[in-house]
């Protein structure tokens, strides 16, 4: 009996640990194949897309012995895999060749301008998910009242405004009529030299070393285009809220908790919320990947130093290379962001885990 | 939702009948529901408003335009203010009328979003119900690939594609495609493998219709409904991009109309004459506006389920 009994636990456990451990695999399948697939697009796109990338780079004059030594020197005469093993063995050891407009290697042009569009996009994720949440929230517990209306135009209006034409009529009120913000750019330029930042991530770096003349001008001018992308996830966001509290409001557990007498505040935020808060930590996480693609075009309206000024500067001077490497910078941090946040959704949520 | 001429009645019970009895009752019927259900949402009447006036505009634009959209009067009316004599929404700072240039912008804003949802929608149909009927490796691997497509942050590609394409409005279109057809698979799919292992697709095998025949005669069709609310809620979503590409001056190339590119070049006379950036943009968020609204209200007007999500 007990013979028996210990070999079906074991193959249970068993079964349960392989089942673990095909799910890892499973995961690390994913990632490995997206990443492969996001390089060999953007291989596809650098190498085989151009009629001749050698051209592109001395132009369609040079004579013909400099346009075969360009060629030899990119590898353009090898079969079109062994091209790509190559490219694949640089990419992975963040080899992006040099740009041509700062002539710098690219991983170093995009480890400098990187932490400014993080900064940005973490300040227009905050500002999305404080307002977002309460008034998705506020729109589901008052369905069909004018709060919801409003709530819903709100967000209509976030899923169709152009974001660069809204950055610029902002510019125009809140800098150039009313003058309540900085100027386009990221610094003051009287702090930008006395200034030393540390990790890249300005504010921090000025509140840490205690410098609040800096902070409040840092502050000055992440915040009309932090507030702008914070628009862009807040409309995503309160609009995924107040349909995950819907469904949360139906419940039956709500009903319950009614009945026990719990007032209706505590209810719809520490108990409603509390399990609507798994999915929407996946929508907050899929916003920010958002908003660093979102920044490209915000950042070249306000003059932001980051990545997304980069690649359009880059682009206005043909400079694939650099174009190439900054598209699978942003590229690898979303593809990462939303392979984190599907893993997030199935630590946190237990339901999902038998699945 | 035109109604046929029948000799029948096709009132109001007619319609609403339960046990119909002709092929074209039942279809009429059905579409009445849905109407009638797209008709309560006043909002979504407001955005198929808009898209037809979009639709007359661009069809009529050599004839409601005041003016020549290309050709402007630089001696006498440079950068007018709106409302100035003749020019309602103002001018440029080559003296062309901004109404006009925006009338017939209408049908580069058309051209775009049309050609995209023809080139992105069958790709995507056609991946997600082969994926969904074949099943097994083929499946696996065409999800993969749609999977990869769907990771990526679609403007930077498609920033990407044209850069390496070369600026125009046709490389523009196809980037957006390209980057657009993925959740289009998902779609197809799912609605296929609903369907898949019902008795009719049976029925029709049993026939002896050829793998070929079912996915395109029958699981096709029945696809189209979803499919069509995703294009329409995407189509705001292909304005914008594309507007972007042609304000970063990769998508239509002057002299064309192209409101993106038009917000582009108001941009240097922004602080003074604000008009020539800010019009395009008004017709940009009116028109993805429309089609936002029309898409949510057919979406819960074709799948009540949904409604108010």
């Amino acid at each position: 009996m007990t013979l028996i009994d210990t070999t079906a636990a074991t193959r249970r456990r068993r079964r349960r640990a392989s089942s673990s451990v095909m799910a890892v695999l499973r995961f690390i399948v994913t990632a490995a194949t997206t990443f492969l697939g996001l390089l060999a697009v953007t291989f596809f796109i650098g190498r085989v897309v151009p009629i001749d990338p050698a051209l592109a780079i001395v132009g369609d004059r040079a004579p013909a012995h400099v346009v075969e030594r360009v060629r030899e020197q990119l590898g353009l005469n090898l079969p079109l895999y062994e091209q790509f093993w190559i490219y694949l063995k640089q990419a992975v050891t963040g080899d992006f060749g040099t740009s041509v407009l700062t002539t710098n290697p690219v991983m170093a042009d995009i480890a400098r301008v990187f932490p400014a569009t993080i900064e940005l996009a973490t300040i227009g994720t905050i500002i999305g998910a404080l307002i977002g949440v309460p008034l998705g929230v506020l729109a589901a517990v008052k369905r069909g009242s004018i709060a919801d209306q409003i709530v819903r135009v709100i967000g209509l209006i976030g899923y169709s405004v152009p974001i660069f034409w809204l950055g610029l009529l902002a510019l125009v009120l809140f800098y150039a009529r009313l003058n309540w913000v900085a100027y386009p750019g990221r610094i003051d330029i009287v702090y930008e030299y006395t200034f030393t930042p540390i990790t890249g991530f300005y504010l921090l770096d000025a509140v840490w070393q205690g410098q609040w003349d800096v902070a409040w001008d840092l502050f000055r001018h992440i915040i009309l285009p932090g507030a702008l992308l914070g628009y862009f996830s807040l409309a995503y966001i309160s609009r995924m809220t107040r349909s995950f509290m819907l469904n949360e409001l139906a419940q039956e557990y709500v009903v319950a908790a009614r009945a026990k007498g719990l007032s209706e505040t505590r209810i719809i935020w520490f108990h409603a919320l509390r399990n609507a808060a798994v999915p929407l930590v996946t929508v907050i996480a899929l916003s920010y990947a958002g908003l660093l693609e979102g920044s490209v075009l915000t950042e070249t309206i306000f003059s932001w130093p980051g990545l997304g000024l980069y690649i359009t500067n880059s682009l206005q001077n043909a400079d694939m290379n650099a174009v190439l490497g900054g598209t699978i910078a942003i590229g690898v941090v979303f593809v990462s962001i939303n392979l984190f946040s599907d893993l997030l959704y199935r630590t946190l949520d237990p339901r999902t885990r038998n699945r | 939702m035109s109604v046929v001429e029948t000799p029948k009645p096709y009132s109001r019970e007619w319609l609403l009948s339960d046990r119909p009895a002709s092929r074209r009752q039942a279809k009429l019927g059905r579409a009445y529901v849905v109407w009638s259900r797209f008709a309560e949402n006043r909002l979504a009447l407001l955005g198929l408003v808009i898209i037809l006036a979009l639709l007359v505009v661009a069809a009529l634009a050599d004839v409601l335009a005041p003016h020549n959209p290309v050709q402007g009067d630089l001696m006498n009316s440079r950068l007018l203010p709106p409302g100035s004599a003749g020019y309602l929404l103002g001018t440029d700072d080559q003296g062309r009328d901004i109404l006009s240039r925006l009338i017939h912008g209408s049908r580069l804003t058309l051209f775009v979003v049309v050609l995209v949802a023809v080139i992105a929608a069958p790709i995507g149909l056609i991946v997600g119900t082969v994926s969904g009927y074949a099943g097994g490796w083929v499946d696996a691997v065409l999800m993969r690939i749609t999977d990869i497509f769907l990771a990526f942050p679609k403007l930077v590609l498609a920033l990407a594609l044209v850069a390496a394409l070369g600026p125009g409005i046709e490389n523009a279109i196809l980037a957006i495609a390209v980057t657009s057809w993925p959740p289009y698979a998902r779609i197809a799919r799912a609605e296929t493998l609903t369907f898949r292992h019902s008795e009719f697709i049976a029925a029709v095998r049993l026939m002896g219709a050829s793998p070929f025949r079912i996915v395109l005669r029958h699981i096709m069709p029945l696809c189209l409904s979803s499919l069509i609310v995703r294009v329409t809620l995407d189509m705001a979503g292909i304005i914008l991009t594309a507007a972007g590409l042609g304000f970063l001056g990769l998508g239509a190339q002057p002299p064309l109309p192209e409101w993106g590119a038009m917000i582009a070049s108001g941009r240097r006379f922004i602080l003074d004459q604000w008009w020539v950036a800010a019009m395009p943009g008004f017709a940009i968020l009116i028109v993805s506006l429309g089609f936002n609204l029309l898409g949510d209200g057919l979406r819960d007007a074709l799948d009540p389920k949904e409604a108010g999500q």
